[in-house]
C-alpha cells in the first residue's frame, strides 16, 4: 500500500508541541458547525427516563451495558473468591460464611453441590454476562458509530430492546442464585443428562429452568445487538469511510457481530430442545437412563448430540469475546507507539481467517467423548490451523511496537498484557487442539489455565484497556493514570501467579470441577500450591477495586478531557468531548485517509486524523496519495 | 506461611509501585492540577517491563524446575510413553516460540519507550514479512498435526483381537465393573432390568450374561492389550486414569471403549515410585453432580499369571444371586417366549469408536 522506506531526515523537533486536542491541520469543514445545529434541538427537553433509562443513545447504552457488566464481573470474581477458599483449604471450616451463604454451609462445610453451582455461575457470568455483553456490548455500541461517523446505531430502538432484554436475562439469572434448591450446577456447559434430570442435582431444578430461560433471553438480546451493529458497519459510513479505511476495532466488533448472529441462534435450538427434554417428555438428549431408583423411558436421545449443538456456539463464543479486544488493542497499540499498526490487511485478513475457522473448530472439546475418531482427525487439523491466522496478530503487533515512541498510558500497559497473556494462553491451545495429548489433558487444569489466560484474562485485559483509552470520550474526563498503573501491574503479576502454577496442576493430571481432591492420592501432591493459586487469585480479585473506585470517582471527580487526549487519528475524537445525541453537532466529517497515519514522514505532527483530506498534507503524502490529492 | 508470605509480598509490591509512581495519585485527583506528561512515570513502566520479563521469567523457571517431577503422573502404558515424547517436544516447540515472543515484547517495550525528540519508524507493512511468519508457524503446525493425526489413529485404532475384555458402567458415584466371565462374551444388559440387585441390568435369559463377573476393583494382566468399554446408566461419566494415559467418556445410551496396554504392574509401580500405598486410580472425569469429586474405582495390574488366577477364582454374578436367576427363570416358564433383549443394549451395537476400523 505504501512505500516502506522511511525518510531519515526528519527532523524530530518539529513534532507539535502543546497541540493536545485540536486538529493538527486547521479543517475548513469545522468551521460551519453552527449552521448545522438542527440536529441537536430534539433533545433538549428529554425527561431523565428516556435520557438516562430508556436510552436510544448508543453511547448511553453503552454505559447501561459497561455498568452492568461491571456488576456481574464484581458478583462473577466473587463467587470465584468463594470456591478458591475451597479449593485452597479444604480442610478448614467456612462457618464464617454462614451469614451469607445460609443453608448452603453445612457444619462449617460448603455444600459440594454448591461449589458445582458457583462454579458454574461463575462461568456463566464470565463468559456471557461480563465479556460478550459486557465487552462487546459496551464497545461495539459506543465506538461503531463513533469511529464510523454515524449519528447513531441504524436503529435506536432496537439497541435499546437489545439492552433491556440483557437486563431482564441478568435480572432471571441474578434471582436464580436465591432459590431453594439453588442455581444451576451442571457446569456452564450444562451437559444433558446432568442438566436434564432434576434427580441427578437440585441445580437443575427451578435453578437451570432460570437458567435456560435467561440464556433465552440473552440470545434475544445477542441478536437485537448484533444485526445492528451489522447493518450499521455496512449501511452507516460516513463519506470516504470504505471497508479497506476502518479501524480494526470496527473491523472486530463487525465479525465478531457476524459470528454472533450465526452460531447463538444455534445454542438457542439446544436451548429450547432442552428444555422439550426438560419439561414435554421429549428425548433429543435423553437415553437409556435409570436414575433415582427408576428407570425413565427416554429412547434413543444423545448427549453428545447437544454437546455438537453446544460447542457450534461455544467455540465461536471464544473468539466473540477475544476480538473484540484483538481490535481495540491494535488501536491503542497503535496510538501508544505513535507507528501505524503493522500490517493492516494482514491484521483484517487474519480476523477474517479466524472467523471462518472458528466454525469449524469446535468438536474439539469433544475428542473423547466417544465421537467417531475420524471426526478427531479432521478437528484437529483445523483447529491448529487456527495457530497460523493468531500467530500473525501476535507478530504483528510485535512488529507494531518495534522501533515505536511508546507511551505507557494505562491503556497500552493493558493492551501489552493483552499480548503477553494471549501468547501465553494461546500457545498451550497447541497442545490441547491435538486429539493426542488432548486424552490426558481433557477436562483437567491445564484446560482451565489455558483458557483463562487466553480467553478469560487476555479478554479482560482488553476491556480494561478500552475502559481506560474511551473513558474520556465515554465522560468527558480522565480515569486517574496512577491508579491505572498500579491496577495493571498487581492485575498482570496476579494473573501470572494464578494461571501459571494451574498450568502444573493440569500436567499432574487434576481434573476441573472437583469440590475436593483428597479423595485422591493421584492428585494431592499440589496441596500447597492449590492454596498458593488461591491467596493469588483472591488478592487479584481485590485488585480490581481499585479499578472501580477509579472509575466511579473518576466519572465526577477526573481530570477533565481535552478533545483528543491520546493524539488519536480516528473519528471519535473529532466530536465535542462530551458528544451529544447525534454525536457531531454540525456535519459529519468526512473521511479521506485510513485510521493509522501515525509519525508519517513529512508530517510536522506525528498523526494525521483520518478527516484530514490529502490535499491538506502535501509534505507527507505518499506518491499514490499525492495523485489522490490532486 | 506461604500464605503470609505471599501476603507479605503482595503487600510490598503495592507499596512500591505506589512510591514507584511517587504517590501523586490523591495528589493529582484532588487538586485537578495534574498534567498528563510524558516523563517520570513513562520510564518508571519500561523499566518495570524489562523487571517484569527477567523477574517474572527467572520465577516461572524456577518454579517450572521445582515442580517438574510432580507434574508427570507415572507412565504405565504403551501408548503413553508415546504421547508423553509428544507432549513434551512440543511443550518444547511452543516454549521456543513464548520465550521469543515474551522477550521480544517486554523487550520492545522497554527498548521502544517514549523519548523526547525521537520519532516513531513509519512502517506500515511488508508482504514478505508476513508471508514468512505466515508459512513457519504453518509448517510446524503441519508437523505437529501429522504427528498427532498418526498416534492419533493409532491410539484409537480396533484393539487387537486378543485384548483382554473389562466393561465399567458409570453411576452416581461409582464405577461398576464386570468380566465377561468362561465363554469371554459379556452378557446382554438392559436398564429396565436395573434394581438395587441387579446393578448391572443383566438380562439373566441371555446365556452369556450367566457366566459375567462382577468386582469392585478393575484387574488387569500386564502386558496385554486391554479393551475397557465403557457404559453409563444415567448421566455423562468419564473414565480417566491419569497413569495410563486414558481418558473417554461414558455416555447413557452409547457404549464407548478405549484399549491400551499396561507395562507396569502394580507391584513394580510401587516399587519403581518407592510408595507401598501406589494404587492406579479412575477418576470421574466429568461432571456427574454432587459427589464427582468421589468418584474413583482402583485400578490392580496383575502379573498375567496372577490375573488368570484371580480370574478363574470369581464367581459369577448370577451364581452369586440365585434369586435374581430363579426370578428369570419363573419369568420365562410363564411367559411362551423369552423376553426379547432391547436392540440397542446388545453387544453387537454400534460402538462410535468401532467406526475407525471399518
Amino acid at each position: 500500500m505504501s512505500d516502506m522506506t522511511p525518510k531519515p531526515n526528519l527532523s524530530p523537533s518539529v513534532e507539535a508541541k502543546g497541540g493536545l486536542g485540536t486538529a493538527p491541520v486547521p479543517s475548513t469543514e469545522h468551521g460551519d458547525h453552527l449552521l448545522h445545529d438542527d440536529h441537536d434541538h430534539e433533545h433538549h427537553d428529554q425527561h431523565w427516563l428516556w435520557k438516562y433509562v430508556f436510552s436510544q443513545d448508543h453511547k448511553q447504552i453503552a454505559k447501561q451495558f459497561l455498568i452492568t457488566g461491571m456488576f456481574w464481573a464484581i458478583l462473577g470474581g466473587t463467587l470465584s473468591s468463594l470456591f478458591r477458599l475451597q479449593l485452597g483449604w479444604p480442610e478448614s471450616s467456612l462457618q464464617w460464611l454462614t451469614p451469607f451463604l445460609g443453608h448452603w454451609i453445612q457444619a462449617g462445610k460448603l455444600n459440594p453441590e454448591f461449589y458445582l453451582a458457583l462454579v458454574t455461575m461463575h462461568g456463566t457470568i464470565m463468559v456471557f454476562f461480563v465479556l460478550t455483553a459486557g465487552l462487546s456490548g459496551t464497545f461495539s455500541n459506543f465506538l461503531i458509530p463513533l469511529q464510523l461517523g454515524a449519528r447513531d446505531m441504524a436503529s435506536g430502538f432496537m439497541n435499546m430492546l437489545s439492552y433491556w432484554f440483557f437486563f431482564l436475562s441478568s435480572v432471571v439469572m441474578f434471582s436464580s442464585l436465591f432459590i431453594e434448591t439453588g442455581p444451576a450446577a451442571a457446569g456452564w456447559t450444562i451437559y444433558p443428562p446432568l442438566s436434564a434430570l432434576p434427580q441427578a442435582i437440585p441445580g437443575s431444578g427451578t435453578g437451570m429452568t432460570m437458567w435456560l430461560m435467561s440464556m433465552a433471553l440473552f440470545i434475544v438480546s445477542q441478536l437485537l445487538g448484533g444485526v445492528n451493529y451489522v447493518t450499521t458497519v455496512i449501511n452507516l459510513r460516513t463519506r470516504g469511510m470504505s471497508m479497506s479505511k476502518m479501524p480494526l476495532t470496527i473491523w472486530a466488533f463487525f465479525l465478531t457481530a457476524i459470528l454472533g448472529i450465526l452460531s447463538f441462534p444455534v445454542l438457542f435450538s439446544a436451548a429450547l430442545l432442552l428444555i422439550f427434554d426438560r419439561s414435554f417428555g421429549t428425548s433429543f438428549f435423553l437415553s437409556d437412563i435409570y436414575i433415582a431408583g427408576q428407570a425413565l423411558s427416554n429412547q434413543g436421545g444423545s448427549p453428545v448430540l447437544f454437546q455438537h449443538l453446544f460447542w457450534f456456539l461455544g467455540h465461536p463464543e471464544v473468539y466473540i469475546v477475544i476480538m473484540p479486544a484483538m481490535g481495540m488493542v491494535s488501536e491503542i497499540l497503535s496510538t501508544n507507539a505513535r507507528k501505524p499498526i503493522f500490517g493492516y490487511r494482514a491484521m483484517i485478513g487474519s480476523l477474517i481467517g479466524i472467523s471462518l475457522l472458528s466454525f469449524v473448530v469446535w468438536a474439539h472439546h469433544m475428542f473423547v467423548t466417544g465421537m467417531n475418531p475420524f471426526l478427531g482427525s479432521v478437528f484437529m487439523f483445523l483447529t491448529l490451523i487456527i495457530a497460523v491466522p493468531s500467530g500473525v496478530k501476535v507478530f504483528n503487533w510485535l512488529a507494531t511496537l518495534w522501533r515505536g515512541n511508546i507511551r505507557f498510558t494505562a491503556a497500552m500497559l493493558f493492551s501489552i498484557g493483552f499480548v503477553s497473556l494471549f501468547i501465553s494462553g494461546g500457545l498451550t491451545g497447541i497442545i490441547l487442539g491435538n486429539a493426542t495429548l488432548d486424552i490426558q489433558m481433557h477436562n483437567t487444569y491445564f484446560v482451565v489455565a489455558h483458557f483463562h489466560l487466553v480467553m478469560g484474562s487476555s479478554a479482560f485485559f482488553g476491556l480494561f484497556a478500552g475502559v481506560y483509552h474511551w473513558f474520556p470520550k465515554m465522560f468527558g474526563r480522565m480515569m486517574d493514570e496512577k491508579l491505572g498503573y498500579i491496577h495493571f501491574w498487581l492485575t498482570f503479576i496476579g494473573v501470572y501467579l494464578v494461571f501459571m502454577p494451574m498450568h502444573y496442576v493440569g500436567i499432574a493430571g487434576f481434573p476441573r470441577r472437583y469440590y475436593a481432591w483428597t479423595g485422591f492420592d493421584s492428585f494431592s501432591q499440589f496441596a500447597d500450591m492449590n492454596k498458593f493459586i488461591s491467596i493469588a487469585a483472591i488478592l487479584a480479585f481485590l485488585a480490581q477495586f481499585i479499578f472501580v473506585f477509579n472509575f466511579f470517582y473518576s466519572i465526577f471527580r477526573g481530570r477533565r478531557a481535552s478533545q483528543n487526549p491520546w493524539r488519536s487519528t480516528t473519528l471519535e475524537w473529532t466530536t465535542p468531548i462530551e458528544p451529544g445525541h447525534g454525536n457531531w453537532p454540525g456535519e459529519i466529517p468526512a473521511v479521506y485517509r485510513w485510521p493509522y497515519d501515525y509519525s508519517k514522514p513529512g508530517s510536522d505532527v506525528d498523526f494525521i486524523p483520518q478527516h484530514i483530506p490529502y490535499s491538506q498534507t502535501q509534505s507527507s503524502n505518499l506518491p499514490y496519495e499525492q495523485e489522490l490529492a490532486d | 506461611m506461604t500464605a503470609l508470605t505471599i501476603l507479605l509480598v503482595l503487600v510490598l509490591l503495592l507499596v512500591v509501585f505506589g512510591l514507584l509512581f511517587r504517590l501523586q495519585i490523591l495528589t493529582s485527583i484532588f487538586s485537578g492540577t495534574f498534567t498528563r506528561d510524558i516523563g517520570m512515570s513513562n520510564s518508571v513502566n519500561a523499566i518495570l517491563m524489562i523487571v517484569f520479563l527477567v523477574v517474572g521469567g527467572a520465577w516461572f523457571a524456577y518454579s517450572f524446575v521445582e515442580n517438574f517431577n510432580k507434574m508427570n503422573p507415572a507412565i504405565a502404558s504403551v501408548h503413553g510413553h508415546q504421547m508423553e515424547r509428544m507432549f513434551w517436544t512440543t511443550m518444547a516447540v511452543i516454549g521456543v516460540a513464548f520465550v521469543i515472543t515474551q522477550v521480544l515484547l517486554f523487550g520492545y517495550s522497554y527498548k521502544y519507550q517514549h523519548k523526547e525528540g525521537r520519532r516513531a519508524y513509519f512502517f506500515a507493512h511488508n508482504n514478505k514479512i508476513e508471508v514468512i511468519w505466515t508459512i513457519i508457524p504453518a509448517i510446524v503446525m503441519a508437523s505437529l498435526i501429522f504427528a498427532g493425526w498418526k498416534a492419533w489413529t493409532r491410539i484409537t485404532g480396533p484393539a487387537p483381537k486378543d485384548s483382554v475384555v473389562v466393561e465399567v458402567m458409570g453411576k452416581q458415584f461409582n464405577w461398576l465393573v464386570r468380566y465377561p466371565g468362561r465363554d469371554m462374551k459379556l452378557g446382554v444388559i438392559n436398564y429396565r432390568m436395573i434394581d438395587a440387585v441387579n446393578e448391572w441390568g443383566f438380562d439373566l435369559s441371555d446365556k452369556s450374561a450367566l457366566d459375567d463377573f462382577t468386582t469392585n476393583e478393575i484387574h488387569v494382566p500386564k502386558g496385554v492389550p486391554v479393551l475397557i468399554k465403557i457404559r453409563s446408566r444415567d448421566v455423562l461419566h468419564a473414565v480417566y486414569m491419569p497413569n495410563f494415559r486414558v481418558q473417554m467418556y461414558a455416555v447413557p445410551g452409547m457404549p464407548t471403549r478405549f484399549w491400551f496396554t499396561p507395562t507396569l504392574s502394580t507391584d513394580e509401580m510401587r516399587a519403581k515410585l518407592g510408595n507401598p500405598k501406589f494404587n492406579y486410580e479412575l477418576a470421574c472425569n466429568q461432571l456427574c453432580g454432587g459427589s464427582h469429586f468421589a468418584m474413583k474405582a482402583t485400578v490392580i495390574v496383575d502379573e498375567p499369571d496372577d490375573y488368570q488366577n484371580w480370574y478363574a477364582s470369581q464367581q459369577s454374578f448370577s451364581a452369586k444371586n440365585p434369586d435374581v436367576l430363579a426370578a428369570f427363570q419363573q419369568k420365562a416358564k410363564t411367559l411362551a417366549q423369552p423376553v426379547a433383549a432391547e436392540p440397542e443394549a446388545k453387544e453387537t451395537a454400534p460402538a462410535p469408536l468401532a467406526a475407525a476400523s471399518y
